[in-house]
């Protein structure tokens, strides 16, 4: 194998170079790239939005921004950062450019369907960028009616079909992960053998085929309530304000999983490559996966023990959001367990990695906090709440995504990053996250309610270290940022497979992978994470 | 700023509030066990399995079983406590005693108001006895609000079209936090107001002093029943009293349970009358013909529920 390094292999980035050869393409490895140039540009616009207000809440009093500013910039970053970066950037990325290569398939089973869910999320994207361009929305991402339906003075309409639109993006894409999943599987990739980033984005993919739906009708309502005056949610036409927090929560809690459970898949093939051992207890977090997705459809009223829901409803919903715990505490014992007598490697995606594992971990604890339905009456709607699903959310799924950015980069782009500077940003990350939103938590349990600007001065101590750490946590965004992207013009060849990996895309496909993905038939005869394998270790 | 004198827990201004300390405390222990150990094991399994050599082969572990069972009884059990410990205390709270004091209070984008049973009204500012349970029934004139009291670990939600409670049975003289915790626009972080609990003296001082500022206009019907009676004789009491007319005797009706055209039964609460008041073609009486039109927009929620406590009072005398 002795290839002369002056003639590269053709791969799908030298397949054409037209502008209309990457606008046009129905290849899942383009359309994944061109998601993570999308999904980069609305991270970089929420983040910005989170720069200016965290400036603001430094001090108690309003020193920048007047309310209305204040207010829009946080909705700003609520819907931007959820439907335009957690929900999407997992599945959207990774999930496009893996889902074939890790099942040994040429491409998703509808290649021009995944091409539309890409201009499908383009176009969501711009309409919420227009409403925020006229001038900003002030709801909050919740839309809670009858304010915006009937109260908000901003641009509630725009923003809201942007959310509806983009949502078609999401059922598309599951659609074509599940007929993929199910029928395009190489010979011999039983489903005892799928790596189990395919088992979570199979997961996903179902909560996102029967949760979106119902978010999008629900966001119509509201538009319709809105233009039309349709008295759904507005009491003073009979409506029923409540209706509109069940039926908003029936969705957004299970996409709390959407944007959760791809990362779980993440964190699966990275913990197994840098400890060189196979996930602990494999059929337990496959269908941990399954369970939580099923489970989690049915835990959206613990959101709502202060909105005068039932509170017998409060008791079933208290009890089935422990349930939906259990399969994620599994989760996080198989993980450590997979660590024992491992051979680890504390490369730069695994520093994000175990990080994660912290991280979700409290997470995961003080979502108990709030399922306790005492408890939840005095925290909800406090900081306390800000910092639980920031440490899920960016804890979690932001660490796994970058964790799988990191760790699938040289297969994606063929190059390998400077790997000190890299880790570097990942420690930084870790240390200013827990900086940011440690205190937001003890604001909370001191009793500051959310979306204040303007509060109290015995939080104020809370808030100046949460926007001190914000600030040290942008300075390590900013370092994993110049890494990653110096590395496209500087980096080293990385080889077909540089971190001695298992699974078809390190060993079966090139770096980057050629446009049909695998130039000789694909045939698995081997278990997921088989580590003891030697010819995984063998040089290309 | 001295760092040591910062507070970081918040004042316990009831006994339900100990007891939430206590279950708090209880879920912090789980908590903190948890993440030490976990976040212990991860950083002792990096240091002493850490690649020593890219030849490394590490044998493969068999999977057992043990794990499994272990890693889902023993979180089971521990958030089952969680669990009953949580909504015993949740319901026992939800529960207002029989011999608390009852006050109005209205959200409004951005303000709080407030109306004792005397009729004495004020903004924002919430004076209370010491030592007496009270409990609010609210409502709110446009969005959700929700009226947050975190030194007695209380929040309820203040729903438009709606009637919703909380109590609390303050214990000690003082000042304490009142904040609006749902979003409701613009102003909501200056939707703020203050608790002041005050000895009983002091209260009946204060509900019958004379100085009401701004509410001076309104004293004349300061006190919601004799405002109610006003509402009831301009507007109800041609239909709705004594047998023979166009709609049922609810004069002295409140509280008691009432039969419907689809043969159900409701109870006359604050709710239904408003529903009544607001959309009388939900729930039709038996008997009666669906004849009467909305009066929403003709009379305010200050009014309805001016109408509501005039109901209240004489069917209360009436029993």
């Amino acid at each position: 194998m002795n290839e002369p390094t002056s003639k590269p292999k053709p791969n799908y980035l030298t397949s054409g170079n037209t502008v209309s050869s990457w606008l046009l393409t129905v290849d899942h490895k383009r359309i994944g790239l061109m998601y993570l140039l999308g999904m980069t540009f609305f991270f970089l616009i929420g983040a910005t939005a989170a720069a200016l207000f965290r400036f603001e809440l430094a001090t108690h009093d309003a020193n920048v921004f007047a309310n209305d500013t204040y207010n829009r910039l946080f909705t700003m970053h609520g819907i931007i950062m959820v439907f335009f970066f957690l929900i999407p950037a997992v599945p959207g990325v990774l999930g496009n450019f893996l889902v074939p290569l890790m099942i040994g398939a040429k491409d998703v089973a509808f290649p021009r369907l995944n091409l539309a869910s890409w201009y499908i999320y383009m176009l969501g994207g711009t309409f919420t960028l227009a409403a925020i361009l006229l001038g900003g929305i002030d709801t909050g991402w919740t839309f809670y009616t009858p304010y915006s339906s009937v109260y908000a003075d901003s641009n509630v309409i725009l923003a809201g079909s942007g959310v509806f639109i983009t949502g078609f993006s999401s059922i598309l894409t599951g659609l074509n992960f599940i007929v993929t999943i199910h029928k395009m599987r190489a010979p011999g990739m039983t489903w005892m053998r799928l790596p189990l980033f395919i088992w979570a984005q199979y997961a996903t993919s179902i909560i996102n085929i029967l949760g979106t739906p119902v978010i999008a009708i629900t966001l119509l309502l509201v538009v319709f309530e809105r233009s039309l005056g349709f008295g759904i949610f507005d009491p003073q036409k009979g409506g029923d304000p409540v209706l509109y927090q069940h039926l908003f929560w029936f969705y957004s809690h299970p996409a709390v999983y959407i944007m959760i459970l791809p990362g779980f898949g993440v964190v699966s093939e990275v913990l197994a490559c840098f400890s060189r051992k196979r996930i602990y207890g494999y059929e337990f977090v496959a269908f941990s996966s399954l369970a939580i997705a099923a489970i989690g459809f049915f835990v959206w009223g613990h959101h709502m023990f202060t909105s005068s829901q039932s509170e017998y409803a409060g008791l079933i919903f208290s009890i089935l959001t422990y349930l939906v715990g259990i399969p994620t505490a599994i989760k996080i014992f198989n993980w450590v367990a997979t660590l024992y007598k491992g051979s680890i490697l504390l490369s730069a995606p695994m520093i994000y990695t175990l990080g994660f594992i912290g991280l979700f971990l409290v997470g995961g604890l003080t979502g108990l906090f709030l399922a306790t339905m005492a408890l939840n009456v005095h925290l909800h709607d406090t900081y306390f709440v800000v910092a639980h699903f920031h440490y899920v959310m960016v804890g979690g799924m932001m660490m796994a995504w970058l964790a799988g950015l990191h760790f699938w980069w040289p297969k994606m782009l063929g190059k390998m990053y400077n790997e000190f500077w890299a880790r570097v940003g990942a420690v930084i990350i870790f240390f200013g996250f827990n900086f940011t939103f440690y205190p937001q938590f003890i604001a909370g349990y001191m009793g500051m309610p959310r979306r204040y600007h303007v509060y109290d001065i015995e939080y104020q101590p809370f808030q100046m270290l949460s926007t001190v750490g914000a600030y040290f946590m942008g300075v390590g965004l900013i370092i994993c940022f110049v890494t990653l992207v110096s590395s496209i013009f500087k980096g080293k060849p990385a080889g077909k497979n540089p971190w001695k990996a298992t699974g078809l895309e390190w060993n079966q496909a090139d770096s980057p992978p050629d446009q049909h993905n695998f130039t000789s038939p694909v045939k698995v005869d081997v278990e997921a994470y088989d580590y003891t394998d030697e010819r995984i270790y063998q040089d290309t | 700023m001295n760092l040591f004198a910062v507070k970081t827990s918040p004042v316990a201004a009831s006994d339900y509030a100990d007891e939430w300390q206590n279950l708090w405390g209880y879920l912090i222990g789980v908590s903190v066990f948890f993440t030490v150990a976990i976040c212990a094991v991860i950083v002792f399994f990096a240091i002493k399995y850490r690649r020593r050599s890219d030849a490394d082969r590490p044998e493969a572990t068999k999977d057992g079983k043990l794990l499994e069972i272990l890693g889902s009884v023993i979180p089971f059990v521990l958030v089952m406590i969680m669990f009953f410990w949580g909504a015993k205390l949740y319901f026992d709270a939800r529960m207002p005693p029989k011999d608390a004091i009852e006050i109005l209070v209205t959200g409004k984008q951005w303000m709080w108001k407030m109306q004792h049973p005397n009729g004495k009204r004020e903004i924002n500012d919430l004076h209370v006895p010491v030592g007496v349970p009270i409990r609010l029934t609210m409502t709110s004139e446009d969005v959700i609000h929700s009226f947050y009291l975190p030194d007695f670990r209380k929040k309820m939600d203040v729903v438009p079209g709606k009637y919703t409670q909380m109590w609390f049975h303050p214990r000690e003289e003082g000042q304490y936090h009142l904040f609006c915790a749902e979003y409701c626009g613009s102003e909501h972080a200056l939707m703020v107001g203050r608790l002041h609990v005050v000895s009983p003296a002091k209260y009946e001082e204060f509900l019958s002093s004379g100085g009401r500022g701004a509410m001076a206009e309104a004293a004349a019907s300061d006190d919601p029943v004799v405002a109610g009676k006003a509402v009831w004789e301009a507007n109800c009491v041609v239909c709705h009293s004594g047998p023979g007319g166009i709609g049922p005797n609810i004069h002295k009706a409140f509280g008691t349970m009432r039969e419907l055209e689809t043969g159900e039964s409701i109870l006359m609460d604050e709710a239904y009358v408003r529903n009544s008041i607001i959309n009388p073609n939900d729930d039709i009486a038996k008997g009666y013909p669906a004849a009467m039109t909305s009066f929403k927009g003709q009379l305010s929620s200050t009014q309805i529920n001016q109408v509501i406590a005039y109901l209240k009072s004489v069917s209360e005398a009436d029993q």
